[in-house]
């Protein structure tokens, strides 16, 4: 509500002390970057002109890469900042500039959406839904929003999907996607597929049940919700303990937009760990944690799924969607998802019209807990002197943050590389203890540690593995930092990314991974960068703003190493390049 | 809605007791006895105790696991369970190794704090008994109950509010409001 109607409902309540009846204040006059706004259709989504960048990953095969090749190799050294725009909040800025034919639409966190015109870097509108001061969010930020048509959805993080006139900034409707006292949560964009708008659950620290639910995109009915966790008699449920209430506490949130399939109407959804975070306390496989899920999006069914470990005991979210990229083995060609788990291996996988099928699965970083996978269906053997449970105590590598947390790849179609934002040599430990239920309290029972595998001269590296072969091309690390950054390839025969601590904005070459530019912002880049094109020009960007998990994992290694891992200044801002 | 409009909005509303389209969950926050933060005379009962109990010094046990608890009015016994943000920890400690400060807060060693770190508001439910810490399990901040609940390290930006504690007929009694605001940066 805005001041104006606050005022008039306050002289409402005190009586007509004037005779002059309050005039509502008249309608802002429409920019004219929003006058002519152009919608955005179910065609533009699924084949997006090549100067716009539509969703989060640009297309619904995750891919992460534009077709624009005017920024490359041969003059990157010239990217300069066009301009720059404070967001006003701290914590992890990690959405991408989503840009619509020349208008612009950022989350951030503090429950904040920003229109901007792309060309100058104004502010169109804002929009900002105030957070309940007792509101459950442990994760303060917000991975962008969706559009469609002419509307933009955000998912605000006290768990309530919002539909906001791209026009105006105004909040079309709202829709409760779940109860925030009993610690559901939101992180994710929304994902608009088959005219519906998707979402998915943060919270899996708290005891809840996670789920994928879809929505009427012009009114906020919900129209189906997919449970990550099945219900006793469900398909799945056998995995659980019979007759018991793990299934209602069970995690498997989703707290990362899935990648969608038009030709099958699938979504590939990514699961996290369970709850609570010792699997002895949940005997059995624990369907649907810790896997990729397929859900046909017309009815919400699940469809077919692949668990990346049974009984996750270890906090290995597998909330990374695979990516939908064909490629090739053995002499054919596969219809492939691909997926860099937290868990600290690279699966090679096929889709279908619903079953997901094993193909191959290896390490990419250091990994000390499966002994081996079984060739046909790649389940991993286990160490048992590997995995924590309820009073005993394990070490593990990779730690808790996985080989690769949250940070989206990239995929390239011309080097037909994969590229990898990774933590290597990082390990941890853990011990569990019995934990007590209370909705919205904290279900992990666990003590974790961290610390660096014995020798380890680095930790964060950008690795670029070759789909065909299965092998890794490059590599390129950095000593002293973690590495938090998503991945933008481009056809100009680059990657951009962050993700380290000294606030660098870099490009390499896609071929190579050598750095051929980079640029200090203002705080460390843990936004995903986008590419766009206005005028014939093409332009970088990316939302600079340290915080949440990247923050968390510097902490911790200054605790190892005092003095050598400094806090990094935060504050957010949206940054726009292009050559001068 | 801006803040200055909510606020407004929010004085008008109590003030003659009319919702006025206001967020149902909003409007408690404020009125309901069972959100609004521990005061001063409050009782303290452990969490998931269904006869509300009133704590005594000796339900509190020397090197044991911090007990989590809720307010309760005296009056009519409304437990403060409203909110999150009402969570207690009680432990108990070396009364000689409390600050001066906050001895001054304890009864026979027993301290009281916010279980809500500072940080994300994640609950602090994790104890590290050598240390006598306790242990934020979301991003590893440690605070001392010793010493004013202070960040030994780790990312919280400031302490952990207090709550300090009075005897009273045997039971342990709240001896006024926290310390500090409870709970973390939310805009
Ligand atoms: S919420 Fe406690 S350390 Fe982050």
């Amino acid at each position: 509500m805005s001041l104006s109607k606050a005022v008039f409902a306050l002289l409402l309540i005190a009586g007509p002390v004037s005779a002059q009846q309050p005039q509502p204040a008249p309608a802002p006059p429409v920019p004219a970057a929003l006058r002519n706004y152009k919608p955005v259709t179910a065609d533009r989504l699924k084949n997006p002109e090549p100067g716009d960048w539509l969703m989060i990953r640009r297309t619904y095969n995750g891919w992460g890469y534009s077709p624009l090749d005017q920024i490359r190799s041969n003059n990157v050294n010239r990217l300069q900042p066009v301009w720059v725009l404070s967001t006003g909040q701290t914590s992890g800025h990690e959405a991408p500039p989503i840009v619509n034919n020349g208008v612009m639409f950022v989350a951030t966190p503090g429950n904040q959406v920003i229109a901007i015109d792309a060309r100058s870097g104004s502010v169109l509108w804002r929009y900002r839904k105030e957070l309940p001061e007792d509101a459950v969010v442990l994760h303060r930020t917000s991975r962008g929003v969706a559009v469609y048509g002419d509307k933009v959805f955000f998912a605000a993080g006290d768990a309530i999907l919002v539909a906001i006139d791209a026009r105006t900034g105004k909040e079309v409707w709202t829709a409760k996607v779940e109860e925030n006292k009993n610690g559901y949560y939101l992180t994710m964009a929304p994902l608009v597929a088959d005219g519906k708008v998707m979402v998915g659950i943060s919270g899996g620290e708290l005891g809840t049940r996670g789920f994928v639910a879809a929505y009427n995109v012009d009114t906020g009915r919900e129209v189906w919700k997919a449970f990550t966790v099945p219900a006793p008699g469900e398909p799945g449920s056998e995995t659980w303990p019979a007759g018991g209430d793990e299934w209602k506490t069970g995690g498997a949130a989703t707290w990362v937009t899935g990648n969608y399939d038009p030709e099958t109407n699938l979504v590939y959804w990514g699961t996290g760990n369970g709850g609570p975070w010792m699997g002895d306390q949940r005997p059995g496989d624990n369907l649907y944690t810790a896997s990729t899920v397929a859900i046909d999006a017309a009815t919400g069914q699940i469809k077919g799924h692949h668990q990346y470990h049974p009984n996750d005991s270890w906090d290995w979210d597998e909330v990374s969607p695979p990516i939908l990229v064909d490629y090739r083995r053995n002499g054919r060609m596969i219809k492939g998802l691909i997926n860099v788990a937290r868990n600290g291996y690279l699966w090679f996988l096929e889709r279908s019209n619903g079953k997901i099928n094993f193909i191959e699965g290896k390490p990419y970083v250091k990994q000390n807990v499966f002994k081996s996978l079984d060739p046909l269906t790649g389940r991993p053997d286990v160490d048992p002197n590997r995995k924590p449970g309820t009073g005993k105590l394990a070490d593990h590598c990779p730690s808790l943050w996985g080989g690769k947390n949250w940070p989206p790849v990239a995929f390239s179609p011309e080097t037909r590389l994969l590229y990898i934002p990774a933590n290597e040599n990082t390990c941890g430990t853990s011990t569990g203890r019995e934990v007590e239920y209370m909705p919205g309290r904290s279900f992990t029972g666990a003590t974790t540690g961290f610390y660096l595998a014995a020798g380890a001269d680095h930790i964060g590296e950008i690795q670029a593995w070759n789909v065909d072969t299965g092998q890794r091309v490059w590599t390129h690390s950095f000593a002293k930092s973690p590495n938090w950054g998503p991945m933008l390839a481009t056809s100009g025969g680059l990657v951009f990314s962050g993700g380290t601590n000294d606030r660098m904005f870099r490009a390499l070459d896609a071929s190579s991974g050598k750095v051929l530019w980079e640029f200090p912002t203002n705080s460390g880049v843990i936004g995903q960068p986008t590419s766009f094109m206005i005028d014939g020009k093409q332009y970088i960007a990316v939302q600079s703003g340290w915080g949440v998990d990247s923050r968390g994992m510097q902490a911790r290694l200054n605790l190892i190493s005092p003095g050598e891992y400094p806090e990094v200044p935060e504050g957010g801002a949206v940054w726009v390049f292009a050559v001068k | 809605m801006d803040r200055f409009g909510r606020r407004t909005l929010l004085k008008a509303g109590l003030g003659v007791g009319v919702g006025l389209g206001l967020k149902p969950e909003l409007a408690l926050c404020q009125d309901n006895p069972a959100s609004s933060r521990p005061g001063e005379g409050d009782l303290l009962v452990k969490a998931g105790d269904a006869m509300k109990n009133p704590l005594g010094p000796g339900d509190i046990r020397e090197g044991a696991r911090p007990i989590l608890a809720w307010a309760m009015d005296p009056a009519d016994g409304t437990v403060r369970s409203g909110s999150r943000l009402n969570q207690v920890l009680l432990v108990r400690l070396d009364q000689e190794e409390l600050s001066p400060e906050t001895r001054l807060r304890a009864v026979e060693g027993i301290v009281a704090y916010t279980a809500i770190c500072t940080h994300t508001g994640c609950e602090v439910d994790d104890w590290l008994p050598p240390e006598q810490l306790l242990h934020c399990p979301c991003h590893g901040s440690r605070f001392d109950p010793r010493d004013s609940g202070k960040v030994v390290d780790g990312e919280a930006p400031r302490a952990l509010p207090a709550l300090p504690l009075k005897l009273d007929n045997g039971r342990l009694v709240v001896g006024g409001s926290f310390t500090a605001r409870v709970g973390f940066q939310t805009a």
